[in-house]
């Protein structure tokens, strides 16, 4: 941990408490994320297997479907209707949605198989399962905001469900305006923060190990049956 | 059908879609196509070697 | 004992809370992301030159008054007389609270209350003509049902709704002698305002300049049959799984099958309240998505289908063979 070097008659405690609020941010964030904890160059040796890219795949396609909507919010959101080209980016957009899903679910399917949440990792998890129900309400108010048929069908039948608890009062899925602005501000950002905290999260605490090897398990009572040490 | 802007795709899929019926479940070929590849390269990915991985001799 | 000294004592009882001591291999994760960025950017470029994307056109009212009038007038009617989807909605839109649907003793859809007031009759019906009103007769027709009480209003409503459900593919043309005061002028004016694009207008400006608010016009799509009649042949119907559909043979949403299955199985499918039951078995189940780590049994199923031994088979081999 770096701190400042000592000046003369400086109490110790002084030392620890020096550059104010930076200081202190420094130091925590220094202190959870060490530079080579935070992009290391290398990976426990059983970080070997192709069901580990699914994690980068899934933040490389959110990457193209941000930025495939960037461009579509350069011309509006009638632009693609007559358009090739705006077409073109909405196809972009809709494929690189396709490939977010599959390669995140995919990614799912891996974690839980390997029981991702063992060793104080329950956070990821969550943050990773908050990240994917949030990216169905962001995809949902993409249908929504298409300004062709399947949004007309889309958001009609959709407010049957979100009015029958309550939701519908204040999320108004036929106010376009609305919805616009939640898929283009409001979800986008925080799918985006979950996904920071959900990687930040997987840096501080490691790749999950293995469970433990075969002759570890009937020697010793194991307390790795799958469940979360609190 | 009644389309915006005709896609000048090489593989039009805009026309009526192929749905499989089987008991309750109504599933459109695409979505089915999708979900079996999803399962095809779950399988692949835990099966094919990954580069760097020595074996043992 | 100090927290620190705490946590590092929980730490060694979970051997996978500790910081992997064994050996490592090199593993560039920069490398690792910019690899995925680019094969996932020419994939995407490559399905969407090959693929394209749906835009099946938007359905003004227009469109609806010319291609289905029948069904546009008897839409009408019910808004008129108030039996429409949208009059007898309940909350959000209106003030009737039996209306709305119910999980056990509870109905959450009224707990907001009429955010988004709907008067049917006037929204949908006498306000757009009003704006319009250029023709005698219809400035005569609408002078006849301001006039009227509320309860005559809903007499000639209502009379006409029942005499127009009652004639074959409900043509106005072809409706019995009766009672109807101004209501078949309003009727015809309405049909004529539709097909000639003004109501489109109407409805969404609701008088004002700029607009982003498409609800009234939506509604009023919603409770007539036409919009419903092309989504069905597109299997986009609610008892068609539609949840997950795309229209023509495009990849829809696969990952609304479990909310979407609900609806096509007892007691979900032939409920008046299927929409709160859905939702509030699917916030359930996703609450449990998320604290999977926390449940005993879901949380074990990893151990006992062992396909993490295949992801890391080459680890265990090493440890394993090493210790036999």
């Amino acid at each position: 941990m770096t701190s400042l070097p000592a000046l003369p008659g400086d109490a110790p405690a002084a030392q620890e408490e020096a550059g104010g609020w930076t200081g202190w941010v420094r130091r925590r964030a220094l202190r959870s994320f060490p530079p080579d904890q935070l992009l290391p160059d290398k990976q426990p040796i059983y970080v070997a297997s192709w069901i580990y890219v699914f994690g980068v795949a899934t933040i490389a396609a959110f990457i193209v479907t941000l930025a495939s909507g960037g461009v579509l919010a350069l011309r509006g959101p009638a632009w693609w209707h007559g358009s090739s080209v705006g077409h073109f980016v909405n196809s972009l957009h809709l494929w690189s949605v396709e490939l977010f899903m599959a390669f995140m679910v995919i990614h799912l399917w891996g974690k839980f198989f390997m029981a991702a949440w063992r060793g104080k990792r329950a956070l990821t998890w969550i943050t990773g399962a908050v990240s994917f129900l949030a990216s169905i309400g962001t995809a949902f108010t993409g249908y929504l905001t298409q300004q062709n048929l399947a949004s007309q069908w889309v958001s009609t039948q959709a407010k049957d469900g979100l009015n029958s608890v309550g939701i519908g009062a204040y999320f108004n899925v036929l106010d376009f305006g609305q919805m616009l602005m939640w898929h283009i501000v409001l979800l986008p950002l925080g799918v985006g923060i979950l996904v920071v905290a959900h990687v930040l999260l997987v840096r501080r605490h490691g790749v999950v190990p293995p469970f433990p090897p075969k002759e570890t398990q009937d020697r010793a009572a194991t307390v790795d049956d799958g469940s979360v040490q609190a | 059908m009644r389309l915006g802007l005709l896609p000048l795709s090489p593989i039009n899929l805009d026309h009526v879609g192929h749905y499989v019926h089987w008991g309750v479940i109504q599933i459109s070929v695409a979505n089915l196509l999708l979900i079996l590849l999803m399962v095809v390269i779950f399988a692949a990915a835990i099966l094919l070697p990954f580069p760097g991985t020595r074996r043992r001799k | 004992m100090t927290a620190a000294t705490t946590r590092a004592h929980r730490r060694e009882a979970d051997p996978a809370a500790q910081p992997w001591a064994g050996p490592k291999r090199p593993y560039d994760l920069v490398k690792e992301f910019v690899v995925a960025l680019v094969v996932v950017s020419i994939l995407t470029v490559i399905l969407a030159a090959l693929f394209s994307s749906p835009d099946d056109k938007q359905l003004t009212l227009a469109q609806w008054a010319k291609a289905a009038p029948n069904d546009f007038v008897a839409t009408a009617a019910t808004e008129l007389d108030g039996t429409s989807g949208s009059a007898t909605y309940g909350a959000p839109y209106t003030h009737d609270k039996s209306a709305a649907q119910k999980i056990g003793p509870l109905a959450p859809q009224n707990w907001p209350g009429v955010t988004i007031p709907i008067d049917a009759a006037q929204d949908f019906v006498v306000r757009p003509l009003q704006g319009a009103a250029v023709s005698p007769d219809l400035q005569v027709a609408l002078k006849q049902w301001t006039s009227g009480s509320a309860d005559q209003q809903q007499n000639w409503a209502a009379a006409y709704d029942t005499a127009l459900a009652a004639v074959p593919d409900t043509d106005p043309a072809k409706i019995a002698a009766g009672d109807y005061g101004p209501v078949p002028v309003m009727m015809t004016q309405l049909l004529a305002l539709a097909q000639s694009g003004g109501l489109d207008g109407a409805l969404l400006a609701q008088g004002r300049f700029y607009q982003t608010d498409y609800t009234k016009p939506l509604l009023f799509l919603a409770d007539g049959t036409y919009l419903e009649d092309l989504a069905r042949a597109q299997h986009l119907g609610g008892d068609q799984w539609g949840m997950m559909n795309e229209t023509g043979n495009y990849p829809g949403q696969a990952w609304l099958w479990l909310y979407t299955f609900w609806y096509q199985v007892k007691p979900f499918s032939t409920s008046g309240n299927a929409d709160a039951l859905v939702w509030s078995v699917m916030a359930l189940l996703s609450l449990v998505f998320v604290l999977v780590p926390f449940i005993p049994g879901i949380r074990s199923i990893p151990k006992l289908i062992p396909i993490h031994r295949l992801i890391w088979r080459n680890y265990y081999r090493d440890v394993e063979g090493r210790s036999a």
